[in-house]
C-alpha cells in the first residue's frame, strides 16, 4: 500500500508545471470547421472544465486531443511534448485516459473484460482492487455483460478502466449526463479522490451546478472558441455572466 | 449387415466422415472469413485463392525447395499469412473507408488475378501431391476403414479452429480483437495500434485459409481453381452460420459437411445444391444467420 502515497508525493513536487497545453486549435469533420483556434492551458493536478452550450465545441476538444477527429491544425502539448503529428493510438501512451460521451462499454465483454481492456500506459496505475473499491457496485457486476448494467453502473466503468492504466490526465466527456442525482453525487466524490491523488483532469460538462465546486478553472466555448476563463474565485461574482454565457 | 433406413452402415458412416472431412475445410475457411469480417468489415474474395496458394505453396516448396508437409504446415500458411499482410497494407487499407462493395471487389480481383497468372503457368489440370508416409495407410474401426490421413485432416481442423476460438474468445489479445470490432476509434483512444491489429488479423485470416490448402494437398487435386469452386460453398456456409460469429463458423462448417455427407447417402443428386437449399431457408428464418446477432 506504499505505492499510492510515493506517486502522490511525485505528482506533488511537479504541481504548477504545465500538463496540457493547447493553442490555436482547429478542428475539421471533413468539410465542416469545428473549432476555431482553441487556447488554454491546464497546470499538473488542476482540474478544469469546459462549459458551453450544444455544439460550441466541447467533446470536439476533448476528442481533437485524442487525435480522433480528421484534421487538427496548431499544437497541442502534452506534459511538454508536441502531439499533433502523433498517431492516434500513441497519444494515450503520454498518460492520457480519456472518457468518451457514449461511454463506450464494449457488449462483446463483461464488466471486468471491459475493466482491464485499456493497455497500462504507465505505472502507478490503481489496482483492480482499489478501483473494486471506489466502485463496490462494479465488483458485484463483474461477470455481467458491459452493457447490460444501468447507465450509472456504466459511467463508473467508463470512469474506472482509465484509472487502472495510470493515466495522470483525464478527459472526461459528459460523464454525468442523465444519470440520477444520488449517482451524480457518487461520481463526485470520485472526482474529488482523484483530485487528491495528484490526476488532472478536464471535464465536459452540462450540470454546472456539478461542476462548478469540484472545479479549479472554467473556460467557456462557444463557436469552436474558447470566450472565457473564470477561475474558482472569480466564480461568485461571475455567475450572472456565466450564465447569460451558457444560456441557462 | 446392419442397416440404416436402408442403407448398409459402412457407407453411411463413410459418407458421414467424408461430409465431415469436407466440414473441416469448410469450417477452417468459414473461420478466417468471419474473423477477417469482424475487424475488417472485409468480405474476402481472396479467400479462396490464399488457401489455392497454401496448397501451391506446399507443392512448389517440395517440388523445388525439398520442403516436407511437416514443414509446409508450418510455412505455407506463414509465407502466405505474410503476403496478405503486405495486400492488406498496400492495398486493402487504401480503401478501408469506402464502401464494403470496394472491398470485395478487390479482392474478387485479386483473387483472379493470382489464378489466372498460375493457370498461366501450371495449367488447370492440377497436380498430385503425396500423402506423407506416416499418414499413409489407415485402420479398420469396427464398421468401415479410416484412412489415417483422413482423420488427420478432421483432427488438425478441429484443433486449429479450438485454438482460434480460444484465442479470440479467451485471451487478452482476443479482448482487443473483439472490442476493435466494435469502437476501433476508442481502443485507439487506448492506446491499441489498431492499424497493426487489422494487418495481424488479415494475416491470420489468409493463415488460417493456407493452413487448409496444405491439408487439402494431398487429398484434393492441387490446381489454381481449387479455391474459387470451394469458395462459393464457403461463403453459403458463412451466410448460414452468421456473418462474423466465430463459434458459428466452425459449428455450421462441420455441421453443413454432415448434411452434404448425408445427402449424398439418400439423395446423391441434391448433394451439391443442400447447403445452398439450407441457406434459403436461413435467410427467410433468421436472416442474420444461426449465430449472427440480429441487427
Amino acid at each position: 500500500m506504499n505505492q499510492p502515497a510515493e506517486s502522490l508525493m511525485e505528482y506533488q513536487d511537479r504541481d504548477g508545471a504545465e500538463m496540457l497545453r493547447v493553442r490555436d486549435l482547429h478542428a475539421f469533420y471533413g468539410e465542416s470547421h469545428i473549432l476555431h483556434g482553441v487556447d488554454f492551458d491546464v497546470k499538473r493536478g488542476e482540474l478544469v472544465t469546459l462549459l458551453g452550450r450544444n455544439g460550441a465545441g466541447r467533446s470536439t476538444t476533448l476528442k481533437a486531443i485524442m487525435n480522433m477527429v480528421g484534421r487538427r491544425t496548431g499544437s497541442i502539448m502534452i506534459n511538454g511534448t508536441e502531439t499533433l503529428g502523433m498517431p492516434a493510438h500513441r497519444i494515450p501512451r503520454l498518460g492520457i485516459g480519456y472518457c468518451p460521451e457514449e461511454r463506450g462499454i464494449f457488449a462483446s465483454l463483461d464488466v471486468e473484460e471491459n475493466l482491464l481492456l485499456p493497455p497500462t500506459v504507465r505505472s502507478g496505475g490503481m489496482s483492480i482492487d482499489e478501483i473494486y473499491e471506489m466502485f463496490p457496485n462494479l465488483y458485484e457486476r463483474r461477470r455481467s455483460q458491459g452493457t447490460r448494467l444501468s447507465g450509472g453502473e456504466q459511467q463508473m466503468l467508463a470512469m474506472a478502466r482509465i484509472l487502472r492504466t495510470g493515466a495522470r490526465l483525464l478527459l472526461l466527456d459528459e460523464i454525468t449526463e442523465g444519470l440520477a442525482p444520488v449517482i451524480v453525487q457518487a461520481l463526485g466524490q470520485v472526482l474529488v479522490k482523484l483530485k487528491e491523488r495528484g490526476m488532472t483532469i478536464v471535464l465536459v460538462e452540462q450540470n454546472f451546478r456539478f461542476a462548478a465546486p469540484l472545479a479549479d478553472r472554467h473556460f467557456v466555448m462557444d463557436h469552436g472558441l474558447i470566450v472565457e476563463e473564470i477561475s474558482a474565485a472569480e466564480l461568485p461574482s461571475k455567475r450572472e455572466h456565466l450564465h447569460t454565457l451558457l444560456g441557462v | 449387415m446392419t442397416m440404416i433406413f436402408g442403407v448398409p452402415l459402412a457407407v453411411f458412416m463413410g459418407q458421414l466422415l467424408l461430409g465431415l472431412i469436407n466440414g473441416a475445410f469448410y469450417a477452417l475457411l468459414s473461420l478466417g472469413l468471419a474473423v477477417i469480417f469482424g475487424l475488417l468489415k472485409i468480405v474476402n474474395f481472396a479467400h479462396g485463392a490464399m488457401y489455392m496458394l497454401g496448397a501451391f505453396a506446399t507443392l512448389l516448396g517440395m517440388r523445388y525447395l525439398g520442403i516436407n508437409y511437416w514443414a509446409a504446415l508450418l510455412l505455407a500458411p506463414l509465407v502466405v499469412g505474410l503476403f496478405g499482410m503486405l495486400l492488406e497494407r498496400t492495398m486493402l487499407r487504401r480503401i478501408a473507408h469506402l464502401d464494403h462493395l470496394y472491398g470485395l471487389l478487390l479482392t474478387f480481383g485479386l483473387a483472379l488475378i493470382f489464378e489466372g497468372t498460375l493457370v498461366n503457368f501450371f495449367g488447370v489440370s492440377g497436380a498430385r501431391y503425396p500423402t506423407p508416409e506416416a499418414l499413409q495407410g489407415g485402420f479398420q474401426t469396427g464398421f468401415m476403414f479410416l484412412p489415417t490421413y483422413r482423420a488427420w485432416v478432421l483432427v488438425a481442423a478441429i484443433v486449429v479452429c479450438f485454438f482460434t476460438w480460444y484465442m479470440i474468445e479467451r485471451t487478452r489479445l482476443g479482448a482487443y480483437l473483439r472490442a476493435g470490432t466494435e469502437n476501433p476509434a476508442l481502443m485507439q483512444a487506448f492506446g491499441v495500434n489498431v492499424p497493426l491489429l487489422i494487418t495481424l488479423t488479415y494475416g491470420f485470416g489468409v493463415a488460417l485459409a493456407a493452413f487448409a490448402g496444405v491439408l487439402a494437398a494431398p487429398l484434393y487435386p492441387v490446381s489454381p481453381t481449387m479455391g474459387s469452386n470451394l469458395l462459393i460453398v464457403v461463403f453459403a456456409v458463412v451466410v448460414i452460420g452468421g456473418m462474423g460469429s466465430i463459434l458459428g463458423a466452425v459449428l455450421t462448417g462441420l455441421g453443413m459437411g454432415l448434411i452434404e455427407g448425408l445427402t449424398k447417402v439418400y439423395y446423391p443428386e441434391a448433394a451439391n445444391t443442400v447447403i445452398f437449399l439450407v441457406m434459403i431457408l436461413v435467410l427467410l428464418t433468421r436472416p442474420a444467420g444461426l449465430f449472427g446477432k440480429e441487427a
